[in-house]
């Protein structure tokens, strides 16, 4: 019968109109400012420099626990090349007690990243991580999408609540570290000791 | 074996000279009409312009234009390192990101001689699998709404494309731009809780298809505008290089993952289905049939996939510098032979960096597909092509 493909697709049409009423699975949207669906724990947005806010240094604000040694991998790997980073002058001890470089200016433009994850998958010292916020708009195209080093910079705890068991692994393996260093240090200590003794005899 | 018999006998009987379609005399007198349809046409699929001559109705003659969207992919990726083109393959075909990493990390692999373990292997085949789902799903979607169905059918398939993209979201943090595939395995390791979600979505699958099945099918009105329209030649599909549901619509068994059997391919019990008449119907029943399939595939790989590692733990992530050579990857992406062609110079870029569009290339026949039908049937033919203007483009 002509017209009968229709009536049928009417009909598994009238199904979805009418059931949207009943089941949720077919009413899928959200009205979006006011109904929030939370994000992944996976999702990315822009990167954001972790700092340590209980630090070695003894220090609390962002500018002395920020992770990033001015190691520039990130920059160089950056497929958009939108980083800029520019190395301090003098070192500061880390959080291994090594004396290191810190980014005198961390700069990352917004508006040309991509996203891509890159600079925190090369980057070894667990220092730049993706954020999941996402309404970032603003007036200034320019200078409000450039962002410096003191708007990148949030805390560990932010990192736990975003990504919670990311974060926790993160911890565990930079706390491995710690270990690791000091137990070098003590061993190279001892033969300090040890070589200055064999030298005085 | 007689499956590339089959098709050996249609190369063989190729030679018909394929340098012009077949000119088509004005039956009217006085002067053609020549209209431009596009760049921002709404049915192009993006910034796609069509120079058409006109006689009434009647297409005597086709220009594709393209190169609106060009972003100049290649080189860019000539003047980077391997691992920094990844990102940017996701966006060349944006609609199947996953299938771009694959193909583009097959290339890498290829050229580096890197194995992949199998738990990669699996989920690979997995979102790739979903991938080519949820993208004939949205083509078909995208056929009917230029056919005049306006939202329908296209929102039904989204909303079946959502819950599939939920699933990248939650594995790779991103819905569209994955940037997944690492050389020598997968960025990230799928949970057991992700595992269990996606055979759940995968379950609800095959239920959208008969939905979207009884939905169009046997529709009158998209029978009448599809059968006999835009028929492509099986001779011609050869000669012109198209491959994918495209050349299979028009009867050629060519399907890379049985012919290359490339990743875990060959492992999988799957059907190549084939049209008969290679039009416009057969192309949208193809990929309503190859939907079918995928699911089957998703079981089978769903399965049987085993704990283990996803990455090879001797890969290295950043600093590659290949050995002097050269090396084709491709694969069977949602729209066809995807390939990636590399050649290292022994330096940290690549010398020659090549993409394979399946989408540029079936598009090569356009004019011959359109020439002598009406106007408004352009649109449908170039709808059932299935292209992706960033892809095209690049």
């Amino acid at each position: 019968m002509l017209g009968e493909g229709i009536i049928k697709g009417m009909v598994e049409t009238a199904k979805n109109f009418f059931g949207s009423y009943f089941s949720a699975e077919r009413l899928t949207t959200v009205e979006y400012p006011e109904q929030r669906i939370a994000p992944y724990e996976a999702a990315r947005v822009f990167p954001f420099l972790v700092f340590d806010s209980k630090n070695h240094a003894g220090g609390t604000d962002w500018e002395s626990g920020l992770r990033c040694v001015a190691c520039q991998i990130c920059e160089k790997e950056c497929p958009p090349k939108c980083i800029f980073i520019e190395k301090s002058k003098d070192k500061k001890p880390d959080a291994l007690g090594r004396l290191q470089f810190y980014p005198a200016r961390f700069d990352i433009d917004i508006s040309v990243c991509m996203s891509c994850q890159i600079c925190v998958e090369v980057c070894p010292f667990e220092a730049i991580k993706m954020d999941t916020e996402f309404e970032l708009s603003t007036e200034d195209r320019f200078g409000g999408l450039l962002l410096d080093r003191k708007q990148l910079a949030k805390s560990n705890q932010y990192y736990h609540q975003i990504h919670p068991a990311e974060a926790t692994g993160v911890d565990a393996k930079l706390a491995a570290e710690k270990i690791k260093a000091h137990a070098k240090v003590k061993i190279t200590d001892e033969a300090k000791t040890a070589a200055i003794a064999g030298a005085g005899a | 074996m007689s499956e590339m018999q089959s098709h050996s006998a249609i190369l063989a009987d190729k030679p018909q000279g394929w340098n012009r379609p077949a000119a088509i005399e004005p039956q009217n007198e006085g002067e053609l009409l020549e209209v431009s349809m596009g760049p921002h046409h709404p049915s192009t699929h993006g910034v796609f312009r069509m120079d058409v001559a006109l006689d009434g109705e009647r297409v005597i003659r086709l220009k594709p234009v393209f190169g609106y969207l060009h972003r100049n992919h290649e080189k860019l990726a000539e003047g980077q390192s391997y691992l920094a083109s990844m990102p940017y393959t996701d966006r060349l075909d944006y609609i199947c990101p996953i299938t771009n990493n694959w193909a583009y990390a097959l290339a890498v692999e290829k050229l580096i001689g890197q194995e992949v373990p199998e738990r990669a292997e699996y989920l690979r085949v997995i979102l790739g699998e979903l991938t080519r789902y949820q993208n004939h799903a949205s083509s078909i979607g995208f056929l009917i709404q230029e056919m005049g169905a306006s939202g329908t059918p296209l929102m039904y398939a989204f909303r079946e494309r959502e819950k599939i993209l939920d699933l990248f979201e939650e594995l790779t943090g991103a819905r569209m731009m994955v940037n997944y595939m690492r050389f020598g395995g997968c960025r990230v390791d799928a949970s057991p809780g992700w595992l269990d979600r996606t055979r759940k979505v995968v379950a609800g699958l095959s239920g959208f298809a008969d939905e979207f099945d009884q939905l169009l099918k046997s529709n009158e009105i998209l029978m009448a505008r599809t059968q006999g329209v835009g028929v492509l030649r099986p001779e011609l599909a050869v000669n012109a290089g198209v491959t994918g549901p495209m050349l299979r619509a028009s009867g050629v068994n060519y399907d890379i993952r049985k012919v290359d059997g490339y990743g875990i391919y060959n492992r999988f019990n799957f059907r190549v289905p084939l049209g008969d008449h290679g039009d416009v119907y057969d192309r949208y029943m193809i990929r309503m049939l190859e939907m079918r399939e995928s699911i089957e595939i998703l079981n089978q790989a769903l399965r049987e996939i085993q704990p283990g590692p996803v990455m090879d733990p001797k890969a290295k992530i950043r600093g590659l510098r290949p050995k002097p050579g050269e090396a084709y990857g491709r694969i069977e992406a949602p729209k066809g032979e995807l390939g990636f062609y590399l050649i290292s110079d022994g330096g940290p870029n690549p010398y020659r960096y090549r993409v394979r569009p399946p989408s540029l290339i079936n598009l090569t026949v356009l004019e011959d597909m359109c020439l002598g039908v009406n106007v408004a049937d352009v649109v449908l033919i170039f709808g059932s092509v299935d292209i992706v203007l960033g892809e095209v483009d690049r």
